[in-house]
């Protein structure tokens, strides 16, 4: 295995009900530094379960993911530290809502890596810059739009320097008009270096900003290839299917 | 005599006759006196039993939703099996605490249990709170449950462990949406505290009580206790009110 794969998930299974659901299974993919690697799929083809099993979020029920060599589904692992490295953004924001949009950003800096209240903010503060929501500091997320909401939910993450960042279906739940705005900041971040997973239907991002796509189907991993090559020559049937079904 | 005479001389009977029941009741041998210590140890129960209640409460409430939440996902081990464990001290609690009068829960406590106890204040307050954190429990218990999933998933997605999620996240926006209904126990909670003198505690209701045997005249006694109960009552709804809207600034 190379030094530069960041996380490498190995013949990773999630069932459901005692095996009657597979909703993974088998699938084995490395993620190396500074790739941008787009998981697309059918909805129901486990790309979702995928991505939350790479943080634990879902505990697969075989194989195991290694992030910086580590086998973090070993249970003497304390999966807490590694997912600080981890950031992960969903598809609902989950923003907390008793929180101010600064609060949001410095609670697990504050609590987690005991960064004082003036580091902490000084960071959120710049964050915001970036994505533009600094006069927001203070509203609470109800008083953002969807886009604001996903925006913050991204620089959240950010906030504890995290090495790799997990998207789950980032603007499914975004007007149309709002899409553009949160993928703007994703590409500044792929720009910069950032390692990231992103499950999506945005077919232009992948082509776009993608380093290499994984096609899903049926809980296995159906195809793998860099963007040009994957929506130019798609190789399997089921691939071909879906693309003619999207774009 | 014309009719407003009448009326007049009826008026100044009975305002005489209230005069003479009021001074009977309240102002002879200082009888106002079993009021106010009355009122003093409801108060006294009330809080203290408020306290254990809602401190018992939010701990059975984090037993039984983590259980519901992720005891399921849990592997085997020491830690799943004392969740499991603790789930079900929990449940015969429920169950034993809501399931029987509260009057014979005090009975129980002051001549059973605590038989060698002379602080009847302390035991009725145990005895309530005990039973009160029962029902603080399940009220508890939904708030957490009407959290989003999404909230728990994001706490943990930053690297904080399940506790701090719960402690820093989800328990305050549960606190907040249970405040009504926590305000409700309260105010039954109040109100209950008038079976005190069961076990020989001079509540307020007690207080009452020993005026009008006294004195045989039990309208005065009886309606001013009422009156009491009913100022505590809208006084305490006021202040919850006001925590209410407080704690709701800046949200929608």
């Amino acid at each position: 295995m190379s030094d530069n794969v960041i996380i490498s998930a190995q013949n990773v299974q999630k069932y459901f009900k005692g095996g009657e659901i597979k909703a993974l299974d088998g699938v084995s993919a490395d993620i190396r530094r500074g790739e941008v690697v787009v998981v697309i799929g059918p909805s129901g083809s486990g790309k979702s379960t995928f991505l939350r099993c790479l943080n634990l979020l879902e505990v697969p029920t075989g194989g195991s993911i290694l992030f910086n060599g580590v086998d973090i589904t070993d249970k003497k692992v304390n999966i807490n530290r590694h997912r600080q490295k981890m950031g992960m953004v969903f598809q609902h924001f989950n923003l907390f809502p008793h929180m101010t949009i600064l609060q949001n950003m410095t609670l697990a800096p504050m609590q987690l890596l005991k960064k004082s209240k003036a580091e902490a903010e000084e960071k959120a503060m710049s964050l915001l810059e970036r994505v533009g929501l600094a006069d927001r500091a203070n509203a609470y997320p109800s008083q953002l739009s969807g886009g604001q909401k996903q925006r913050v939910a991204i620089v959240r993450a950010l906030c504890m320097d995290p090495e790799v960042m997990l998207f789950d279906e980032p603007t499914s739940a975004l007007d149309p008009e709002m899409v553009g705005e949160v993928l703007d900041v994703m590409k500044e971040l792929a720009r910069e270096g950032m390692t990231m997973v992103v499950v999506t239907h945005e077919m232009g991002f992948a082509r776009e900003v993608g380093s290499r796509v994984l096609f899903m189907d049926g809980g296995k991993l159906v195809e793998e290839n860099t963007p040009n090559e994957f929506f130019a020559n798609p190789q399997n049937e089921r691939t071909k299917l879906f693309l003619s079904k999207v774009l | 005599m014309t009719w407003f005479e009448t009326i007049k001389l009826a008026v100044l009977a009975w305002f005489e006759d209230f005069k003479a029941d009021f001074i009977l009741n309240f102002i002879e041998d200082n009888r106002w006196k079993y009021l106010t210590t009355g009122l003093g140890n409801t108060l006294k129960i009330t809080l203290l039993s408020l306290l254990i209640g809602v401190v018992l409460g939010i701990i059975v409430a984090i037993i039984r939703s983590s259980h519901d939440n992720i005891a399921h996902e849990m592997r085997p081990g020491i830690g799943k099996f004392l969740l499991n464990f603790a789930n079900g001290v929990c449940k015969v609690y429920l169950t034993v605490f809501r399931g029987t009068p509260v009057v014979v829960q005090l009975m129980i406590m002051y001549y059973i249990i605590f038989a060698s106890s002379r602080n009847g204040v302390l035991v009725a307050s145990l005895a309530f709170g005990i039973n009160s954190g029962a029902y603080v429990a399940e009220i508890f218990r939904s708030g957490i449950m009407a959290i989003d999933a999404g909230q728990m998933e994001a706490g943990r997605s930053l690297g904080f462990g399940y506790v701090a999620t719960m402690r820093h996240i989800i328990l305050p926006q549960a606190f907040k949406n249970v405040l009504p209904a926590l305000a409700n126990e309260f105010i039954t909670l109040l109100k209950e505290t008038s079976v005190a003198g069961y076990v020989t505690v001079r509540d307020l209701t007690m207080g009452g009580n020993i005026i009008r045997s006294v004195t045989y005249s039990p309208f005065l006694p009886l309606f001013a206790v009422a009156l009491i109960y009913l100022a505590l009552v809208m006084f305490f709804t006021w202040l919850v009110g006001k925590l209410e809207r407080r704690l709701r600034t800046g949200e929608r």
